[in-house]
């Protein structure tokens, strides 16, 4: 693993000091590093592996089957579309690909400036607007390809 | 025991028996896809489903235990359009690239496709795009003719203890693949190929560099050498329809004089040259006060690589020997060229290896050009060489046996059981035996070493000089006993052992990752027996007695570990990294 070491909270450290033999707590621990630093990187999935000696892969393994975890730093704005079945039938994935155009931005990626990241999501329960895209938990219904400059613009 | 029936026939198994497990034994066959006998049955795909008669319930015979009483059908026409249904919906995402395929001809789901009669793909193809991982020396990892059947993951964690795979993602987009989107040759892998000889399909295989000895023999500037492995001989035979266990030296020679091969040598030779070096090691640290003990072997690359990325704190404890393949490599370029004088810049050095990670061995470090030039050039496996003579129309069984040439081909019965499980201790105590003594062993089995146990452990008694010896088998077993030696070092205590044998693929080279596929432990006891029947047939067993080997050292190295040796026949390790990013 690369030597630029993570930090780890004192509190993470007692919290995985108090799960180290307990059944499932892989996935506690993760969830606990996810809380903190608001993603899994790469060194502290590494970190975690090396605490509680579970082989890297095991954990990335974890990691990539719970849509729940994240892998990538989100930007300060993290862009959610959804692409759930009814905002996908409206159009979801045009919205992706504009903001996409717009930001220089793959899915998963975060831009240069770490402003915005972006993510397609699963049904976010309002498929009455869809399609619908959330941008730092602010939510926005019925989304057209044009107004998508100005709701970026918001944020800016 | 329990009394079950399969399709109305009554059989007794133990208890714990699996449906298909009994089914075999009264001679049913019942189609498989994800199952394999090394491993714990992962049940993925669903082609071993068979029904209890008396409530039609479906139940996957590769992962069901029998139990009293147990009545099952493994065959009716709805269990048949099941599995035929299963076989159609695993080619929908399987591309359709048979011809051009490194399986062809061999691969599993190719065989039940036929098997099945399938002539229609009823199903749209929903083929990945995932690129081939081409990073490592020795293993392409093509993910986009994987069927998902798991046995790699199972096999690098289970069987081998290295974790470099995993299942990541979820779904369809699952992928067997080293963590965090790494490279195979950035991940922990230790290059065994155990992955290749269990996967079904074509998914992963062998780099594959037939093409260079092709070129190599084209050309009238290059004299050809090729040295051949222990395990080689006997796994040949398979890719020939030979019965498994037959020992093919002879036609190997033959077959690759008819190919082109200016040299026919043999790493036999080598290995008992790797006797003389790492016994006369042993006996050295055995008597120096201070030495690091055990002492453990280490002509197998699996192994050290894994030894060095993770217990580089054991290094020092690794032989400084190096393998049979990298000595007579280091020899013929030297030695042979010498006696013959043939220039060295000249000779092209290839191996031919049971192994994938002798790929990745001939360019370990620089000791590996200890003549100057590269000492092994190429390396090509049992499959390899194989697939050479089969394009080249070699009618291998029918080939008369030669004789290999000399002076670096002439081998004993120690030489030969370096291909198995146990084989380097029994060879190394046959040798330590009369360096220590001055005597000669009269019984030269030592059977406490043989056989497919994970650890086997014994105690060798040299007239009062007793060395405590272990024989490590299947890499996953080798972390218990580095753990024992490393808390002993730790704490300052006495060793546990003084001399630790570890092949990293079970059953030793013999089940090597370029072997022959559709290994399982009978094939492996049949392939082990060949190597004995060979050794028990040498007029010589010890290597200390080849005379080739007594003409080296007093014409050319004087004696083992002197000057000339160590700057050709050893070498040295690093702490290595388990992920490189
Ligand atoms: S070659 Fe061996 S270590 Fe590497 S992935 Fe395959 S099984 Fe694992
Ligand atoms: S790569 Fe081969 S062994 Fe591994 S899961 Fe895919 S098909 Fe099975
Ligand atoms: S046991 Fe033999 S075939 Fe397997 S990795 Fe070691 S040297 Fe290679
Ligand atoms: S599908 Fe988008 S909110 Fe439900
Ligand atoms: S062979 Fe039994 S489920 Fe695959």
């Amino acid at each position: 693993m690369s030597e630029n070491k993570i930090e780890f909270s004192p509190e993470l450290v007692v919290f995985i000091d108090e799960w180290r033999d307990k059944p499932g707590n892989l996935i506690m621990v993760l969830h606990k590093v996810q809380s903190e630093f608001g993603y899994v990187s790469r060194e502290a999935a590494d970190e975690v592996s090396k605490q509680l000696d579970i082989p890297f892969a095991k954990i990335w393994g974890v990691l990539t089957f719970y849509h729940f975890f994240k892998l990538t730093k989100p930007g300060d704005y993290n862009i959610q579309v959804c692409m759930g079945t009814a905002c996908y039938l409206k159009g979801g994935d045009a919205i992706v690909d504009e903001i996409g155009n717009l930001l220089n931005l793959e899915v998963g990626g975060i831009t240069d400036d770490g402003k915005f990241s972006l993510e397609a999501v699963r049904c976010i329960g309002c498929c009455g607007l869809a399609p619908v895209m959330t941008i730092g938990g602010e939510v926005f219904g019925k989304v057209t390809k044009n107004q998508i400059p100005g709701i970026l613009k918001k944020f800016a | 025991m329990v009394n079950v029936k399969i399709n109305g026939i009554p059989v007794e198994v133990a208890e714990g028996t699996t449906v298909l497990q009994a089914a075999k034994e009264v001679g049913i066959y019942i189609p498989t896809l994800c199952y394999h006998p090394d491993l714990t049955p992962f049940a993925s795909c669903g082609m071993c489903v068979c029904k209890q008669e008396n409530n039609n319930k479906m139940l996957r015979a590769c992962s069901t235990p029998v139990h009293e009483g147990l009545s099952v059908i493994t065959d009716d026409p709805e269990l048949f359009e099941v599995r035929k249904a299963i076989l159609e919906m695993t080619l929908s995402t399987h591309p359709n690239s048979c011809l051009t395929c490194i399986r062809n001809g061999n691969c599993e789901l190719q065989t039940l496709a036929a098997k099945f009669g399938i002539r229609e793909q009823p199903f749209e193809s929903r083929v990945s795009k995932i690129r081939a991982d081409t990073s490592s020396p020795s293993i392409v990892l093509d993910p986009h003719k994987c069927i998902k059947c798991g046995r790699c993951v199972q096999v690098c964690q289970e069987l081998q203890g290295v974790f470099a795979l995993d299942f990541i993602g979820r779904g369809d987009s699952t992928v067997m693949s080293p963590a965090a989107n790494l490279k195979l040759n950035d991940s922990p892998c230790v290059k065994c190929g155990q992955c290749i000889v269990h996967c079904p399909v074509g998914a992963i295989y062998e780099k594959d560099e037939t093409a260079e000895l092709r070129k190599a023999i084209a050309d009238p500037n290059k004299v050809v050498a090729v040295q051949m492995a222990p395990s080689v001989r006997v796994g040949i035979s398979e890719e020939f329809d030979l019965p498994v266990g037959t020992v093919s030296t002879g036609r190997l020679y033959a077959a690759l004089r008819k190919i082109g091969v200016d040299l026919v040598f043999d790493t036999n030779f080598g290995a008992d040259l790797t006797i003389m070096e790492e016994g006369s090691e042993l006996v050295k640290r055995l008597t120096t006060e201070g030495s690091v003990l055990p002492q453990f072997t280490s002509c197998c690359p699996g192994w050290v690589d894994y030894c060095e990325k993770f217990y580089p704190e054991l290094n020092e404890n690794l032989s400084t020997a190096k393998s049979p393949m990298m000595m007579q490599g280091a020899i013929t370029k030297t030695y042979y060229s010498q006696v013959s004088k043939t220039d060295p810049k000249t000779i092209y050095s290839v191996a031919l290896m049971p192994c994938t990670a002798k790929k990745f061995e001939i360019k370990r470090n620089d000791t590996m050009k200890s003549s100057g030039y590269d000492d092994v050039d190429l390396v090509l496996t049992t499959r390899e060489i194989a697939r050479l003579f089969r394009a080249n129309g070699i009618d291998f069984a029918a080939l008369k046996e030669e004789e290999c040439d000399s002076p670096i081909g002439e081998y004993t019965g120690a030489g030969t059981i370096f291909g198995n499980t146990g084989g380097v201790m029994e060879a190394a105590v046959r040798t330590a035996y009369h360096l220590v003594t001055g005597d000669e062993l009269e019984d030269v089995n030592v059977t406490s070493v043989r056989g497919l146990d994970g650890v086997k452990k014994g105690v060798v008694d040299m007239e009062g000089t007793k060395i405590r010896v272990a024989v490590v088998n299947g890499l996953a077993n080798v972390k218990e006993v580095c753990d024992e030696v490393l808390a002993a070092k730790k704490a300052n205590k006495p060793a546990p052992y003084d001399f630790i044998e570890v092949m990293a693929c079970r059953g030793g080279c013999i089940a090597g990752g370029g072997q022959p596929y559709g290994t399982d432990d009978k094939v492996r006891q049949e392939r082990i027996a060949g190597l004995y029947s060979d050794d028990e047939k040498s007029t010589y067993r010890k290597s200390h007695e080849n005379p080739s080997i007594q003409k080296i050292y007093s014409d050319f190295l004087s004696e083992p570990l002197s000057h000339k040796a160590h700057s050709l026949l050893h070498t040295t390790y690093t702490k290595r990294k388990k992920y490189n990013v």
